[in-house]
């Protein structure tokens, strides 16, 4: 494949003046030969977040490789490990940075065929959209509906179909329509709301940084245009959702104050003493009532710093320390919350895992969980069933082996405030880790 | 190509993203560099609330200063709850030495050097034939790493800089020899991070993963960051090998066909003398800086550092034994 190295669109000149950037995160996934390294090298590319060294070092390797003198083999810009150059697979998650004026974005680059749903659920976790790649000519495999369907659980807030290779299918408005019908079926099937569906050529770059004319019965958006106007989950609206604050640690300087501050300021901070935390969710102003789970002790936040700076108010997601009107008893593991949100406390709750770890999950076993900053002692009391995510229906189980996605029944040995996934990804996610050799073993969604 | 049937499809999924777009977004959304910083505070937090030992590296090079720097306003108004650790290679410029000596006074920190040279001297290191030390670090990082019982280590390392680093995790296990595993490594989810580790383990953590060069030097300008005088433009007695300007001094001596002339150069990245280059350059601040580094057609590492040149699998070959 080769690339057209002039057309750079000018929409890519970075921004260093004006509005600041907004950060948007996405990963891309899809199956064998549907063209997503091709759709990641078009993105950098035109982005111009390949620079010239870069390019040098891809055109080398290709030549080396017997590609034709001046085509590149993408997949070579994100396979970053030895390995994955020798044996020409993606193993595992790569990060990729490029900008636009309006936006950063980070890319997580998800490798389809090597565990995949490991790949797909990190890749998925932090995205505000994930663009599930399709070959036009194939339609939709089951490949993609196990993407989606892992895409659904996860409640990725954007997804994408970018049905690509539109010009392997004659820029056909009618196979489109199929494949587009084919996503929509599936989607509708799994609950996702908000699906975006795109005829592109990654290779070709239609519709990929600006609408084609060759396919003038599509009046949506480019591609990279759908990314930089879609919001962030941190940029939709705060306001609504109540605080959640989980504690990290309790800042004491006491003697220890940072040198350069002026005696009476030193005086007056004498006796500081706040929590430190990164706002899940919702605003807090100095003020507000707040309550403290487990405590159950309420409390007024008489200082707010962000980012260590004094502020009235601060939003999800700053990283943020918080200071009350009296005392309260809040250590890490703590969550500070609005009062009169306090949830309830939890010992045992139904969840979905996504098995991770190479070792299979059996009923009985002991683990800890890890939610919010607390981590605490749990045993898996039950296994109820196994996705079958071909036949997107749930089976009798009596383990989850490793790719499996299973509904479980698990005990705690300490109050959690778990809050169900479906309303909130913070307050609904958890990790499952060995007790004794710190292996991450799986994620954990709680159910409603 | 037919038109009709579909078009009902398709503009439904256009109006779907102008909806999104237009009601839901909150006015005066944080900037990417608030939300960078945000993500990098909460795992400087993490580390110092679940390990007893952190250290962070301290080279004085632009990356660390931004995580120390980070540090500061983790803990305000508190001081920095941990040590620095220099891997003092003996090649370095001196005047990035005497910014680190003055940033770790001005607060209050402590530093702990590990010396390259004294390996070198007792031959516990052999120097290279090529005379770089860059990759003589590892040792002299890891035995400084058990010597401080440091459990975890912060480091200013960026997914943008190197393909292998763009594998990396943010925190990231190491077993008792320093060595990284990248097939086998934890899945980062959520931002729920994994420290736990066995004793001899460490972690690595990278709380500037996300960010670009770009966002480095923008947050450096919009926080008013003191820098070590050579990021800067300014003249110096320069001769050109590998397509470079390398530095003329004690451990970099040019050769007898190798010219030397008076330029005006400024360095992107701060490394020994005897590895790194700088670039031509009239950038005297940061607002020029910042608008050299936006147009820029060269990696910072493509351009100025002759270790990573060495092949395509350098830094993970580095990395796997341990190197930051």
């Amino acid at each position: 494949m080769s690339l057209d190295t002039q057309s750079v669109s000018s929409r890519f000149a970075r921004s260093t003046t004006g509005d600041a950037p907004t950060l948007f995160r996405f990963a891309t996934a899809g199956s064998v030969d549907d063209g997503k390294s091709t759709l990641v090298g078009r993105l950098l590319h035109d982005s111009k977040a390949i620079l010239a060294d870069q390019l040098e070092q891809v055109a080398r390797t290709s030549a080396d490789r017997g590609f034709a003198h001046g085509a590149f083999d993408f997949a070579l810009l994100t396979d970053g490990l030895r390995a994955e150059r020798e044996q020409g697979i993606t193993i595992d998650v790569a990060y990729r940075y490029f900008s636009t004026g309006a936006r950063s974005f980070i890319l997580a680059d998800c490798p389809g065929h090597v565990q995949y749903t490991r790949n797909m659920v990190t890749g998925a976790t932090t995205a505000d959209a994930v663009i599930v790649l399709v070959d036009g000519r194939k339609g939709v495999l089951e490949q993609t509906r196990r993407h989606l369907a892992v895409v659904a659980l996860l409640r990725v807030p954007h997804v994408i179909v970018a049905v690509n290779k539109i010009d392997l299918i004659g820029f056909s408005a009618d196979a489109f329509a199929e494949v587009a019908a084919q996503a929509e079926a599936v989607a509708a099937e799994l609950g996702i709301e908000g699906l975006h569906v795109l005829p592109v050529s990654a290779l070709e770059g239609d519709n990929i940084v600006d609408r084609s004319d060759r396919t003038p019965w599509y009046d949506g958006p480019a591609l990279l245009e759908l990314l930089e106007t879609l919001p962030a989950a941190d940029e939709l609206e705060q306001e609504l959702e109540p605080l959640r604050l989980p504690v990290q640690l309790v800042l004491r300087p006491q003697g220890g104050l940072a040198p350069g501050i002026a005696p009476e300021e030193a005086e007056r901070l004498r006796d500081y003493r706040a929590v430190a935390g990164r706002i899940a969710s919702g605003v807090v102003r100095v003020g507000d009532r707040v309550e403290i789970f487990p405590a159950g002790t309420t409390a007024t936040v008489s200082g707010i710093r962000s980012a260590g700076v004094e502020v009235d108010e601060a939003t999800a997601p700053q990283s943020v320390s918080l200071e009350f009107d009296a005392d309260i008893d809040a250590a890490r593991g703590a969550l500070i919350v609005s009062a009169g949100t306090l949830p309830a406390a939890q010992r045992e709750f139904d969840a979905e895992l996504f098995q991770l770890d190479a070792r299979a999950l059996t009923p009985g076993i002991r683990v800890l969980v890890k939610h919010g900053t607390a981590t605490v002692q749990a045993i898996v009391a039950q296994i109820e069933s196994r996705y079958d995510l071909d036949a997107l229906t749930h089976e009798p189980a009596q383990t989850l082996q490793t790719n499996d996605i299973g509904r479980v029944r698990l005990r705690l040995a300490a109050d959690l405030p778990l809050e169900p996934y479906r309303t909130s990804r913070h307050g609904g996610s958890f990790l499952v880790i060995h007790p004794s050799d710190g292996a991450t073993l799986a994620a954990g969604i709680v159910r409603d | 190509m037919t038109l009709s049937p579909t078009h009902d499809v398709s503009s439904r999924f256009a109006r779907s993203t102008a909806e999104t777009t237009n009601e839901t977004k909150r006015a005066g959304a944080l900037s990417t560099l608030d939300l960078l910083e945000a993500e990098a505070i909460h795992v400087i937090r993490e580390v110092v609330a679940e390990f007893e030992r952190p250290v962070l590296l301290f080279s004085g090079g632009k990356d660390s200063v931004v995580v120390l720097h980070l540090a500061t306003k983790a803990f305000a108004p508190g001081r920095v709850p941990f040590p620095v650790l220099h891997v003092d290679t003996g090649h370095n410029f001196p005047e990035v030495l005497a910014f680190r000596d003055e940033t770790v006074q001005r607060l209050g920190i402590r530093l702990e050097v590990a010396r390259v040279q004294d390996y070198v001297d007792d031959g516990r290191l052999q120097e290279r034939a090529d005379g770089t030390r860059n990759p003589l670090q590892t040792v002299p990082l890891l035995d400084a790493i058990a010597a401080g019982r440091h459990d975890a280590v912060f480091g200013g390392a960026r997914r943008d800089e190197d393909k292998a680093r763009a594998k990396e995790r943010i925190i990231s296990l190491r077993d008792e020899f320093g060595q990284w595993d990248p097939r086998n490594q934890r899945p980062e989810l959520w931002s729920l991070y994994n420290g736990r580790h066995t004793p001899g383990q460490h972690v690595r953590a990278f709380p500037i993963s996300n960010w670009t060069e770009l966002d480095v030097w923008q947050y450096i300008e919009r926080e008013g960051i003191a820098l070590p005088p050579l990021y800067f433009a300014h003249e110096r007695e320069v001769y050109e090998r590998d397509g470079m300007w390398r530095p003329v001094g004690p451990f970099s001596p040019p050769r007898e066909d190798e010219a030397v002339e008076v330029r005006t150069v400024r360095y992107r990245t701060v490394g020994d003398m005897s590895c790194t280059g700088a670039v031509e350059s009239d950038a005297a601040d940061l607002a020029a800086i910042v608008a050299e580094v936006a147009v820029s057609t060269l990696t910072e590492r493509g351009a100025t550092r002759a270790d990573d040149r060495l092949s395509e699998a350098a830094m993970e070959d580095r990395k796997k034994d341990g190197y930051f």
